[in-house]
């Protein structure tokens, strides 16, 4: 791989973390002095960056992305969704398995791996398959990714629940060799099936829609931090949806269950009354859940108990979203407006500071994922993955504007304020102001 | 009016007028030449995604009777495994100048959804678990012409209310009409959240016919698929029939005035014992002929609006 050498860069007055005005150097893309020392140590030749009433924060990790390449590359290119990423503040993604052909093999983490280093915007992370071809019935080669380039610590059937309680307990058992986790889309297929698309309560009644019950994903919830518990190994809940989950992870963490749970930005602001339409926009797995749960998601996010706010930025082609509710796809879109949601919900209400979107939204998820560059703190000799929010940006979401090449975007026409100002990977600009600048070379 | 998407978008006062306008389609029925210049050069398509029989030669003849010209379109097979999306299917036929689309789908809101994305009215023939409009209007239509006006008559609607159409939009109609409505089925066969539905919608629910069935002016049996056996929805066949089927025994113990409904088609000794379907009170086939009359008045509330009629 080629390497351009960016230029020194000295960013001035930025609010670093949400605690406290400092200048911030950024030399041969590591952060090389904080504070006073910042300005004395510039070499000559070094460009500023005004950022003041500009908050820093390490570049934020996304540990639930689907970038849709290979296969359908229509609806999304790991270019177009790193672009995304990019825009949206990202400086890493964890890119799901559910490509076609899956990511359950080194040669496909390898290929996902290379397509996020060419096209240069962030670093993309291929997340390994649990089973073969997401069957649900044999363990993929968990180990041969991991010794892959793509070094896969992330494991996840995702789209599809490890329903089978002995697989999902070899899987825990064997990614301890290199501490590895399980990221575990929770359903139980057996009570909600593949055509369960809205939450089951008075309106699934009331729309005939099928009802995709609460206890679907809280029995897989309870079950699986038990077989954490009695293997000793690392869990991850994705996309926690209901209130009962949350109990769930609350008491698990109290025992010591070595047990990490994530909440999408939808399932903390949108809920299930937008589907009184039928619009398949708002049709997402698991489903948008009563006001009541959306409420404890918050708090759960806030005090704790919910690590990490993940995306599941699932693009779909247009002709896929453009049939009737039941028949259209599961998903939509996140990335390029996750920080502004948590912005917007959290952060203006007084709910969380910027200190806390930093730990949930880079911090935690690349704890999580085992990144050893990214989520760090802004200190120096720190990798120069940073990402500068503006916290009082108001804008309204357009969905045309969008990097994706999809447009399956359930913010659209809504006011989000806080928007990422400028995102840096290894101290070059990706993006700046919803703008990508160009790859890596 | 331009669509008939649900009941829930009509008043009361739509309703009535939709069944008044029926009472004098019902009469052309008798007529020897049946046909209205009503809609005399409006073009129809009855694009139906779902196979059925009844509801499709009932909307047919009933634009047929008023002139207009009808067409049949199936839509299975088409969208989804060709890669083609409902949208573009339906924006397709559309583009060919049509008036009126009547839609029948076996997703739930699909008619909701084509409704948005095309310029002509769009009438739902049953859509999913949803809604079936035009049975209700039919069945409030039959119920009417039994029971006279349907304020504060009690209404007992009993069966698979899970997974009917019928029962949503017969709820919602019978309710608008000012009838008392109780809902009777096993729990697994209750629509989630029925309770809180029940509560904010004024209607009862109840796991026990018997108890139910001295106090109604009608009883509405909705099919119970066999099928549902497997689902673990209810144990047996018997089990069912003995604990919520109208069988002979129960049909002697209905008030005297009391009358039967059932939208068809029938399973004969599951849900409704054969005497209780053949029984003269039991309106079955009156719903059946008013369901041309029925629609022809849909028809014409959304085709030709008011003062057209002939
Ligand atoms: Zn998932």
């Amino acid at each position: 791989m080629k390497r351009t050498t960016t230029p020194p860069l000295l960013i001035r007055g930025a609010d670093v973390l949400g605690e406290g005005t400092q200048d911030v150097l950024l030399v041969d893309g590591r952060i090389a002095a904080v504070g006073t020392q910042a300005r004395d140590d510039a070499p000559t030749g070094t460009g500023t960056l005004h950022a003041e009433g500009l908050v820093l924060l390490p570049g934020l990790v996304d540990l639930h992305t689907h970038l849709r390449e290979p296969g359908r590359e229509d609806a999304e290119t790991v270019e177009s969704g790193s672009q995304a990423a990019a825009a949206g503040g990202f400086t890493a993604v964890l890119a799901m398995a559910n490509t076609s052909p899956v990511t359950d093999t080194a040669e496909i983490a390898e290929t996902v791996l290379d397509l996020g280093r060419r096209a240069g915007y962030v670093d993309v992370h291929p997340v390994g398959a649990v089973t073969k071809g997401l069957a649900g019935e044999e363990l993929a080669e968990l180990g041969l990714m991991h010794r892959s380039r793509a070094r896969v610590t992330v494991f996840s059937d995702d789209g599809r629940c490890v329903h089978d309680a002995r697989l999902m307990r070899r899987a825990l058992e064997y990614v301890k060799a290199f501490d590895g986790v399980v990221s575990q889309h929770a359903q139980d297929p057996r009570l909600a099936d593949g055509t369960a698309c809205c939450h089951e309560g008075e309106l699934s009644g009331r729309l005939g829609l099928p009802g995709w019950p609460a206890v679907a994903e809280e029995v897989v919830v309870a079950r699986d931090v038990m077989l954490a518990r009695h293997t000793g190994s690392r869990v991850h809940i994705a996309h926690v949806s209901t209130a009962g989950s949350v109990e769930v992870v609350r008491w698990a963490k109290k025992q010591g269950i070595d047990v990490t749970a994530e909440v999408t930005p939808h399932h903390l602001m949108l809920t299930q009354d937008l589907l009184a339409g039928y619009d398949p926009t708002f049709k997402v797995n698991p489903p948008l859940r009563p006001t009541e749960d959306a409420l404890v998601l918050q708090e759960a996010l806030a005090d704790g108990t919910i690590d990490i706010v993940a995306t599941d930025h699932a693009p779909h082609a247009r002709q896929d979203k453009e049939h009737a509710f039941v028949d259209a796809a599961f998903g939509m879109l996140g990335l390029e407006t996750a920080l502004g949601v948590v912005s917007t919900l959290m952060v203006q209400p007084g709910r969380m500071g910027w200190a806390d979107v930093a730990r949930v939204m880079s911090t935690a998820p690349a704890r999580i994922a085992r990144l050893s560059t990214q989520g760090q703190g802004i200190t120096p000799g720190a990798p120069a993955n940073l990402t500068l929010v503006d916290p009082t940006r108001k804008g309204t979401v357009d969905r045309a504007l969008s990097k994706s090449l999809s447009r399956n975007n359930p913010w659209h026409g809504r006011e989000l304020v806080g928007a990422p100002h400028l995102t840096l990977l290894r101290g070059r600009v990706t993006a700046r102001e919803g703008l990508v600048w160009g790859g890596e070379a | 009016m331009k669509h008939l998407l649900s009941i829930a978008d009509l008043s009361a006062q739509e309703i009535t007028s939709i069944l008044d306008t029926a009472v004098s389609m019902h009469e052309v029925q008798d007529r020897d030449v049946k046909k209205l210049p009503t809609l005399r050069g409006r073009t129809i398509i009855n694009f139906f995604f779902e196979d059925s029989t009844r509801t499709r030669s009932s909307f047919e003849i009933a634009g047929k009777w008023m002139s207009a010209d009808t067409i049949n379109l199936t839509g299975k097979g088409t969208s989804v495994s060709k890669g083609e999306s409902l949208r573009d299917t339906v924006l397709t036929i559309a583009a060919m100048g049509v008036d009126m689309m009547i839609v029948r789908h076996p997703a739930s809101g699909a008619p909701q959804q084509i409704a948005q994305w095309v310029d002509c009215s769009i009438v739902n023939a049953g859509d999913g678990t949803h809604e079936h409009p035009s049975q209700a209007l039919l069945d409030a239509y039959s119920l009417r012409r039994a029971l006279g006006e349907l304020t504060d008559r009690h209404v007992a609607i009993v069966g698979d209310l899970t997974h009917s159409r019928v029962l949503r939009s017969n709820l919602l109609c019978l309710r608008k009409l000012g009838a008392a409505v109780t809902v009777v089925a096993p729990p697994t066969l209750m629509p989630s959240g029925i309770a809180s539905w029940a509560a904010a919608d004024g209607f009862a629910v109840s796991y026990d016919l018997d108890a139910v069935l001295p106090t109604v002016d009608a009883v509405m049996m909705l099919r119970v698929q066999r099928e549902r056996m497997s689902g673990g929805y209810f144990p047996t066949a018997k089990e069912y029939a003995v604990t919520y089927g109208l069988t002979s025994g129960r049909l002697a113990r209905l008030p005297a005035h009391a009358v039967i409904a059932h939208p068809g088609p029938m399973n004969r000794g599951l849900e409704i014992s054969a005497d209780a379907a053949d029984a003269a009170r039991s309106l079955v086939l009156d719903q059946v002929s008013a369901g041309v009359a029925v629609r022809m008045s849909i028809l014409y509330h959304l085709l030709a609006g008011e003062g057209n009629a002939q």
